[in-house]
């Protein structure tokens, strides 16, 4: 590859100077003095030289290159290979017909069960986003203010469950919301409840577990947006006889909405397309679009449907996150203002 | 006075509330792993120590290890091989479309597994490459690339330019300057990318249950297929034992990475 590159490389100096000349000097007045010291015709020989003559385009992709070929055979081809299969059409016995048709997707669209299966993907998505995001508040709040000296140390609880495959920490929920489970042996011996509640194996369970396992995300999410918060913003209200409601509905909310919003899209997208605890806790009664495309995909081997499922999913999310654009977008003209935006 | 007392100890209680919820999944499960009962209970009535036997003799779990091990360590060596590049690129070099690649390289975190698993299905099968390690490599690799690019990203940006012109003035070639200079500047950055990709492909669940069968089976998949049928202490165990596994390779990493530094600047 070096051999031959510096030959086309020589017949494009010409053009590029002007950006590879740009990069080296960027440091700006510092670099003078060096560029003073070794000026062209330097000792320096000409194999640097030419290789600082070599196009930048041309270094920059043979950098690129393992990387971007990494991407196109594990990401980007796999992905084109879904939109294929979404407009394949399946026959019976697992038989795939190779065609260029909307059939599947028209098939389901038009059957009440996949829409179920939508619906309670979007209302699971939706309460499991705003139970982590009431759980989550006090703490990325407390971690963010506190000036605790044990304050690295709760963060890191807050963030350790993250070290705990998913897998573990579902167990874990089995074990507590089980018919034999922490919380129903709990509540029995206390004679409190006669017949075990019904924890698991509906979406109850599966939004609580669920809640729990994106909290260290929403901690996290919240905690880094939280960077206009400022102390001494609140003291000056405070101090201006504002009661600590109206300092936290005036001052602290707003100035925590970002972090917020951000956790919101991050816990809700997780959500959607979460698959281990909706199959796990949900005991094969709970069917959300993730169940359903591994069901499709392996169980029943219809992989046109569980594509044009995935083209649904990846059409939500791309929802989900134009809506967030936009509120983001919103968010910041109210903190920049209009007059300052004009200035 | 009172009242702000009050308010103090409410937002305790809260908070200790709220860590306990966070905390409850772990806790039980350590709990419950040195129980010996053959099935889940509560309260633990005794302490045993065999789960833990119980996972050394499950084959089905050491099989996983081993599977899990080797892919994480293909996946970690082959993303820091193509991402290491990648990243010198992005943060050294101006060229067009350079804010496109970057996109490019971060978007994969944008697509939720569960379609990334469906995709490479797809396109693994037909070759045959599901149920190999060969298979389970390339589906991991696409997901850990971009923090591999992302760390090292971050550790060329404050690694100072200065010393590798100064290196490419004094005549030194790409290569040389990258090995000499660059290389041990951004040691910290390339071990944490590598160690956060290793982590990530051990512990990948729905990706692996795509394209894995019934000979090539990650720990994290044999887990799931046994504690969907079984609930007994030993997955209990097991999680435990990944924990301090995955704390001592974090601390290792952080120790071995502290040791360095430290040598360098004396």
């Amino acid at each position: 590859m070096t051999a031959d590159s510096p030959d086309p490389a020589h017949a494009r100096t010409p053009p590029d100077p002007p950006a590879s000349a740009g990069t080296p000097e960027s440091p700006g007045p510092a670099a003078t003095p060096g560029s003073g010291g070794a000026p062209h015709p330097s000792a320096a020989g000409p194999a640097p030289a030419a290789t600082r003559r070599r196009s930048p385009g041309r270094v920059a992709f043979a950098l690129l290159l393992p990387g971007l070929l990494a991407l196109l055979l594990t990401y980007a081809l796999p992905l084109v290979w879904v939109l294929r299969m979404s407009l394949n059409e399946a026959e019976d016995g697992g038989v795939i017909r190779q065609t260029l048709s909307v059939a599947t997707f028209t098939h389901v669209l038009g059957s009440s069960h996949y829409w179920n299966v939508i619906g309670q993907t979007l209302e699971l998505g939706v309460l499991v986003t705003l139970c982590t995001l009431v759980v989550s508040y006090p703490v990325a709040l407390f971690l963010a203010r506190t000036t605790s000296r044990w304050r690295s140390l709760l963060v890191a609880l807050a963030v350790a469950p993250l070290l705990i495959s998913s897998v573990a920490r579902t167990f874990g929920w089995m074990a507590i919301l089980g018919t034999q489970g922490v919380v129903n042996k709990t509540l029995d011996g206390l004679g409190l409840t006669d017949t075990p509640l019904h924890l698991a194996n509906n979406l109850t369970g599966v939004v609580i577990a669920s809640t729990e396992i994106y909290m260290p995300f929403a901690i996290l999410a919240m905690i880094s947006g939280f960077g206009r918060l400022d102390p001494a913003l609140e003291h000056a209200a405070a101090a201006l006889g504002a009661p600590r409601r109206t300092v936290f509905r005036r001052i602290v909310l707003p100035l925590t909405l970002p972090g917020v919003l951000t956790a919101a899209l991050l816990v809700f997208v997780l959500s959607l397309s979460g698959y281990v605890t909706p199959r796990l806790i949900g005991g094969g009664r709970v069917f959300v679009l993730a169940t359903e495309i591994y069901d499709e995909a392996i169980t029943a081997l219809n992989w046109p449907v569980a594509a044009v499922l995935s083209v649904l999913l990846l059409a939500v999310f791309g929802v989900v996150i134009s809506l967030y654009l936009w509120a983001q977008k919103a968010l910041e003209a109210r903190f920049t203002g209009p007059g300052e935006a004009r200035s | 006075m009172n009242v702000s007392r009050l308010s103090r100890a409410a937002r305790s209680v809260v908070l200790t509330v709220l860590y306990l919820f966070l905390l409850a999944p772990i806790i039980i499960v350590l709990v419950e792993s040195f129980d010996n009962a053959t099935y889940l209970r509560f309260p633990p009535e005794g302490f045993t120590l065999d789960a833990y036997r119980q996972v050394f003799a499950n084959e089905a779990f050491r099989e996983g290890f081993q599977v899990s091990g080797v892919t994480a360590a293909a996946t970690a060596l082959l993303a820091v091989l193509t991402g290491v590049p990648a990243a010198l690129a992005l943060t050294r070099l101006r060229f067009r479309g350079r804010s496109a690649v970057e996109a490019a390289f971060l978007s994969p975190l944008l697509v939720p597994h569960i379609v990334l698993g469906l995709a490479l299905l797809l396109i693994l099968a037909p070759i045959p490459l599901t149920d190999t390690y060969w298979g389970l490599i390339l589906a991991h690799l696409g997901v850990t690339v971009p923090y591999v690019v992302r760390t090292v990203s971050a550790s060329l940006v404050s690694a100072d330019p200065r010393a590798e012109e100064a290196a490419r003035t004094l005549g030194a070639g790409g290569f040389t300057t990258f090995w000499r200079i660059t290389l041990p500047a951004i040691r910290p950055g390339l071990f944490s990318g590598g160690v956060i990709a290793f982590l990530l492909s051990f512990d990948e669940t729905v990706i692996s249950l795509f394209v894995s069968g019934q000979n090539t089976v990650p720990l994290p998949v044999a887990v799931l297929q046994y504690v969907e049928y079984r609930s007994d202490p030993s997955v209990a165990s097991l999680s435990v034992l990944l924990v301090l596994l995955s704390v001592v390779v974090v601390v290792l990493v952080e120790r071995g990475l502290g040791l360095r530094r430290t040598l360098r600047s004396g």
